[in-house]
């Protein structure tokens, strides 16, 4: 079991610097681009607030050739002279990302009006996990209630339609669905609002109370496609197992078909849809760009999807890494349960 | 894993209501995109973003078959383009007549009309616009000379119903009417019952006559446009696109980028699964890893990186689909070759010496067939939801109109907040409806691979 945890932890951290070093490599040369374009942005501002400087030159040329210098100077101060691949620079930016420190956004704030990435994305993070925390247990205990009772009457009126929505809402895109509950009950039927964002700053005492009342029409569309695929999924779980000899024992012996289902048949399925649980858990986050940009949810995916819109390369950086952080930790406690819960990973078979 | 033939997965197959019905819509599908490509020319589509091509359609309408529901009928966006057209000489003085005929049987005013058209002439001839109505009145329209020329030219205009010569003219024909015209637009006045200002039901007739001395001037291009609040089946956009092109083209187009995601990682995966199987050890162990590896990375944010900084190009990103969509089949395939390797044939003809590609590809292979058409069918509709969510970002490729382009336009333009619903209804079902077909499709398959599920 240590060996099982250890290897499973070496691979995850593997990823995570491997997902790293893929994301500085594709946003590296753009990053520098800006960096560099700054430093010239903010040398030029110094001298023209400072008229000193300029007056002390008598040609162009001979100040021209100073901002250089200066620019010069403290693209090598940075390290920037050398190119954004050089392993000094890729070393210090992985450190630091490791530490937590993304640098400052260069265009997006969070709402308190901090420009380091750090805050905005510790402001959003929780909004994100309250929205898909809050979906993926409401679905998990619809599911599993639902698959059960399929399970329990296969071929049933119940079991055929649970069968057929999980099929057919597993096909439409969550945001879709959003869309038309937007145009549904936003405009036609004004019951919720269409901006998922309260419309009042977050330090007023009711704030938490309008985010709840915002949130109710992405939970609600979130919930309403998910159920379906779980329900599905415990269904099937249960099939198999309540076809095992020792259901079937039970039976024969006369135990009560709820009670079978419910404590015995439940109870063996477990291991399974608890893995699945953390899995969907960290696929939810993944898939919560789209969805939070269709609901304009103040989160975690909107907040990506603004950074890629602007190429706000601090801040991509950033959440790629947090999302990263949160999908393997997630599939790591996926691992670690179903070492715990299989026997035969336990004993490293 | 019990091996079934080719024989026996067919007759299941066709057993079970949900694969037919998948089969059928899917063929519906297929048939759809051969029409697309065969009815719509390339070239229509490749124009999707150019607002020029487009000129002439309505802005947001709706589609024509909403009038079939309604009491009231809205009126329809008509493009009349082939005139009847007299000439007529009598001395020196030539006339050039298009006319144009309209039905106009619905309870509200057009949202205007104009007249667009090329003549070749000399001098400078003289254009008159009038209307004959169902009740028999002639309106006056326009009046006016077209640019004087000495040599033989061509001159293209487009008369806007807006114009200020046509409300002159309409005001000085005040008298016909029973009501004020002060303020109403021409086609309020033009297409109005004189009693009140109300849609006049019936038959219109618009002349168009040119005069001209001496020359015959020759109207190479009639067209006139009625706008109207409907057209098309399936309507129009903010663009004033006719959105029965987009969502045909974009059939072929699901189509193509599902299928081959699919059929290109489902091969990769059971390729590399297969291999590190059968070849177990150091081999399996470290393929396994990479696998890991790829599986553990976030696919959803890689997507969207790597279409903003590489390309947005529609073949990179059926690439990088693929990239992410092997590693879950790798794994199956896998654990079901070390199953299949165990068996007493494949053995057998290792022990006579067979190329390790052979055993794979003649005896490992083969046992796996049912369960990868299964798995193709079930990875085709996340590939065509994946890329119509990226679409839907902003991050496709904007050359082709996919249904996930034309759901970012509308949420772009707040189709949502204006209940345009025809923008936002008809490219989700499409999508959900080609989802559906390989989910049935699947299931079906899965139900015949996997007997557990069946009871």
């Amino acid at each position: 079991m240590k060996k099982y945890v250890a290897t499973r932890m070496v691979t995850m951290f593997g990823v995570l610097m491997i997902t790293l070093l893929i994301t500085i490599a594709l946003v590296g040369s753009n990053m520098d681009t800006i960096l560099k374009q700054g430093i010239v942005f903010q040398v030029r501002s110094e001298i023209t607030e400072d008229p000193t400087i300029a007056e002390s030159f008598s040609s162009v040329n001979e100040f021209e050739r100073f901002v250089q210098n200066q620019i010069d100077h403290r693209i090598n101060i940075l390290g920037l002279d050398e190119p954004w691949h050089s392993p000094q620079r890729i070393g210090l930016t992985m450190y630091k990302i490791l530490l937590l420190d993304f640098g400052h956004a260069t265009f997006l704030t969070s709402d308190a009006g901090s420009s380091n990435v750090k805050d905005i994305i510790f402001e959003k993070l929780p909004r994100t996990i309250l929205l898909f925390t809050t979906a993926t247990i409401i679905i998990s205990i619809i599911g599993i209630f639902l698959g059960a009772l399929s399970a329990s009457k296969i071929g049933s009126v119940i079991d055929r339609i649970t069968s057929s929505f999980a099929i057919i809402s597993s096909s439409f895109p969550v945001w879709w669905i959003g869309m038309l509950m937007i145009f549904l009950f936003a405009f036609t039927y004004q019951i919720f609002p269409a901006r998922a964002t309260p419309d009042i700053p977050s330090s007023d005492p009711g704030y938490i109370a309008a985010l709840l009342y915002h949130m109710t029409l992405p939970l609600i569309t979130i919930v309403m496609i998910g159920f379906g695929s779980w329900a599905y999924l415990v269904r099937n779980f249960m099939v198999g197992i309540m076809q095992e000899d020792f259901i079937m024992a039970k039976k024969t012996i006369g135990i009560n078909n709820k009670k079978i289902i419910y404590s015995h048949a439940l109870k063996n399925a477990a291991p399974p849809i608890i893995t699945v649980l953390a899995l969907s858990l960290s696929g939810s986050l993944g898939g919560a760009i789209i969805t939070e940009a269709v609901f304009d949810w103040p989160g975690m995916g909107r907040l990506y999807f603004e950074a890629i819109t602007v190429m706000d390369l601090p801040v991509i950086i950033g959440s790629t890494y947090i999302l990263t952080v949160f999908f393997l930790a997630s599939i790591f406690i996926a691992d670690l349960l179903y070492g715990y819960f299989d026997p035969r990973v336990r004993t490293g078979q | 894993m019990s091996s079934i033939s080719p024989q026996e997965i067919k007759e299941e197959f066709l057993k079970s209501k949900m694969g037919i019905a998948g089969i059928i819509i899917l063929a519906i599908l297929v048939a759809t995109s051969i029409i697309a490509i065969i009815v719509i020319p390339v070239e229509t589509f490749q124009e999707w973003n150019n607002p020029e091509n487009w000129i002439s359609y309505p802005k947001v309408a709706t589609p024509v078959w909403v009038n079939f529901f309604m009491l009231e009928k809205i009126p329809e966006h008509r493009i009349l383009e082939n005139p009847n057209i007299q000439i007529n000489s009598e001395g020196n003085i030539s006339l050039t007549s298009n006319q144009f005929g309209l039905i106009f049987e619905y309870d509200d005013f057009p949202s205007d009309f104009i007249y667009e058209f090329s003549a070749k002439y000399q001098d400078s001839p003289l254009l008159q616009m009038s209307v004959i109505r169902p009740d028999g009145i002639k309106l006056q329209l326009l009046s006016t000379s077209l640019p004087y020329s000495n040599s033989k030219t061509i001159h293209s205009e487009r008369i806007f119903s807006t114009d200020n010569a046509i409300k002159k003219n309409l005001s000085l024909q005040s008298k016909v009417f029973a009501f004020d015209l002060n303020g109403l637009s021409t086609e309020d006045i033009v297409f109005s019952k004189t009693k009140t200002n109300e849609p006049l039901k019936g038959k219109y007739i618009f002349l168009i006559d040119m005069y001209s001395v001496n020359t015959q001037p020759q109207i190479t291009e009639s067209k006139l446009i009625i706008g109207g609040k409907a057209f098309g089946i399936m309507g129009t956009d903010e663009l004033r696109r006719d959105l029965a092109i987009g969502l045909l083209w974009g059939t072929p187009l699901a189509l193509f980028i599902g299928l081959v995601v699919a059929f290109a990682s489902v091969t990769m995966g059971l390729l590399y699964g297969v291999y590190a199987g059968f070849k177990g050890k150091k081999t399996d162990e470290t393929m396994m890893r990479f696998n890991d590896v790829i599986y553990a990375l976030p696919v959803l944010p890689f997507l969207i990186i790597l279409s903003v900084t590489i390309s947005n190009s529609i073949f990179v990103m059926i690439g990088f689909l693929m990239v992410f969509g092997w590693v879950g089949v790798a794994k199956v395939a896998r654990s079901m070759s070390l199953q299949v390797k165990t068996r007493g044939y494949v053995d057998a003809s290792s022990m006579m010496g067979q190329k390790d590609s052979k055993i794979i590809l003649k005896h490992i292979l083969p046992q796996l067939l049912p369960y990868a058409f299964a798995s193709i069918a079930i990875s085709v509709p996340a590939a065509i939801t994946t890329e119509a969510g990226l679409s839907f970002l902003g991050l496709g490729d904007p050359s082709f109109p996919t249904w996930g382009q034309i759901l970012h336009d509308a949420n772009i333009f707040g189709a949502a907040a204006r209940g345009l619903w025809w923008w936002i209804v008809p490219p989700g079902v499409m999508i959900a409806i080609t989802g559906l077909a390989f989910v049935f499709i699947g299931n079906a398959l899965d139900v015949i691979v996997n007997p557990k599920l069946k009871r």
